[in-house]
């Protein structure tokens, strides 16, 4: 009898299916994978060192480069936590606002998913539907926010400047014309020979097990835990908009490919919902000792021009106190916990990430199946190394 | 949060001496444990039929240099069931040692891992304590409170050993 062996197979930190620079060592019988190992850090960028080195304000532009496909998914998560921790209250038009834009937001990451996940299974056509649809929501965060990638579109206490002029018009039309974009890349896939193949019976994660490795978001509710943050702890308003939250059943690839599809096109009647019903009022609350004032105050007004050169050069001292704040992300549970010693800067900034997580699970979800099954499952849990490594 | 203080009371009830404080600040509430009796709590609230929290959300540790017991080890706690969530602490010194939570949420490895690496606080019982974000060999915490947030050698090249 020949003389058989384990091999070794580094895949990434520069393999492109890896979303980014994960590296995971496999050892391999065959083309069995018998252990995975992932190694993080690559991206490691020390986000919870700076965040205390900066003032509430000052961080908010860090929050956009973790997942840097859900900026305004990450802003929303950051600026509830200080608001939590302030005690403040946000005008409704801030709120619907955030919600609408978190909501586009969502569509884009899950696009990119999308995209991103069926190139790597083989299907090429796919990814150019999806950056077309994408590039139509990243030129709205254009005119609102002025940035396409990194927005830093929220404030603590509403938003940075309110909706530009005739922007309405053009999420109307994005939104009546979605809904079949969804049909379109359903018929490519989810009949799919070669797709169902590929992610049916791959990959599968139980609910037990999902849980115990702290999976949140698509991945879990793939598996059939219906846990989506904004039903179980609303934020932000979400109570007041009807969307139902899809689960899968036994938690393969294919199972989380029709929760995102789904969930596309319950964001698409949120970001409706919004639309139709959004309030009239201020875009920020008026705290002097927290919030900016408005730039045409701070241009013709002597107090507003100190009370904005205070809040930007010293910021505003929280109570003592610690805070933790989740948000559904695109990914799943994003959570802020940040203790306050009551000085202008935080004294803990730690960043609960759904990827990071989610990450953790891939070895039970991989060891014991085929090496081609691995750039599935990678894609399927949708992780982004801007939020693993931080 | 009469959900919440269902869990607040029957922690009491199940161990009264190993509950040192309850606090509830913004609707949060926070208990306390001693380190000795950290991993009996969990197993309870994760187990316990009228609890099910079922979902480790969070592992991190904080450093309160230059207070002793130096860190701070917090533990949020979800229930998906219950839609409720609670926040454990435990206090850990500089020389001393935790007990790993790894044996009731799976999750807790790789959290443990990385409150290892960051903070330099070690784990008990952990099945593969090695740093996850920095590299091996790496000198240091960098998210204690007496590391320089620009790195202690931020002006010399840095070559690793081959």
């Amino acid at each position: 009898m020949a003389e058989t062996r384990l091999m070794t197979i580094n895949m990434g930190p520069q393999h492109p299916a890896t979303h980014g620079v994960l590296r995971v060592v496999l050892e391999l019988d065959g083309e069995n994978i018998v252990k995975a190992t992932p190694h993080l850090g690559h991206l490691h960028r020390g986000m919870e060192k700076l965040g205390e080195s900066k003032t509430y304000h000052q961080a908010i532009p860090l929050t956009d480069r973790l997942d840097y496909t859900n900026g305004m998914g990450n802003n929303l998560a950051y600026v509830l936590a200080v608001e939590k921790l302030l005690g403040i209250e946000v005008p409704k038009r801030a709120q619907y606002i955030r919600v609408m834009m978190a909501e586009l937001q969502r569509i884009a990451a899950h696009l990119i998913w999308l995209g991103t996940h069926a190139l790597d299974i083989g299907a090429m056509t796919l990814l150019l539907y999806n950056f077309r649809e994408r590039e139509d929501i990243l030129r709205i965060f254009e005119e609102v926010a002025g940035g396409r990638l990194t927005p830093t579109y929220l404030r603590i206490g509403g938003l940075s400047k309110d909706l530009p002029e005739g922007i309405e018009d053009k999420i109307k039309a994005f939104v009546r014309a979605f809904p079949d974009h969804v049909k379109e890349y359903e018929t490519l896939l989810t009949k799919n020979v070669i797709w169902l193949k590929r992610t049916k019976e791959v990959g599968i994660l139980s609910k037990e097990d999902a849980l115990s490795f702290g999976v949140t978001g698509p991945t879990l509710r793939g598996s059939g835990v219906k846990y989506d943050v904004r039903k179980a702890f609303p934020y932000s308003s979400y109570e007041e908009f009807g969307f139902e939250i899809p689960t899968g059943s036994i938690g393969d690839v294919y199972d989380r490919y029709i929760v995102r599809l789904r969930e596309l096109e319950w964001s698409n009647a949120i970001v409706e919902q919004a639309l139709e019903r959004l309030p009239k009022g201020p875009i920020i609350a008026n705290d002097p000792r927290i919030t900016l004032p408005p730039k045409d105050d701070v241009l013709s007004d002597i107090a507003s021009l100190i009370r904005q050169f205070k809040i930007v050069s010293e910021g505003f001292t929280p109570p003592q106190g610690e805070v933790y704040a989740s948000v559904e992300a695109s990914k799943g549970e994003l959570g802020f916990y940040i203790v306050s010693d009551g000085s202008s800067r935080p004294y803990r900034f730690r960043i609960r990430t759904p990827s990071f997580a989610n990450l953790s699970a891939l070895s039970k979800m991989i060891e014991g199946s085929l090496i081609a099954d691995v750039i599935a499952v990678i894609g399927s849990i949708d992780i982004v190394l801007g939020e693993v490594d931080r | 949060m009469t959900e919440a203080n269902l869990a607040v009371k029957k922690l009491k009830e199940k161990f009264p001496h190993a509950i040192s404080e309850i606090k509830t600040f913004r609707n949060e509430v926070t208990v306390s444990v001693p380190k000795k009796d950290l991993l009996e709590v969990c197993r309870f609230l994760q187990s316990d039929a009228d609890l099910q929290f079922h979902l480790l959300a969070d592992l991190c540790g904080v450093d309160h240099f230059p207070e002793t017991p130096r860190f701070e080890v917090v533990y949020h706690l979800c229930s998906v069931k219950r839609n409720q969530r609670l926040r454990l602490k435990t206090r850990v010194g500089e020389s001393e040692s935790i007990v790993s939570v790894e044996s009731v949420w799976k999750v807790a490895n790789w959290y443990e891992r990385e409150a290892y690496d960051l903070l330099g606080i070690s784990f008990e019982n952990h099945s593969d304590l090695r740093r996850i974000l920095l590299w091996d060999g790496y000198d240091g915490h960098p998210l204690r409170k007496d590391f320089p947030v620009e790195g202690p050698d931020f002006d010399k090249p840095f070559v690793p050993e081959v």
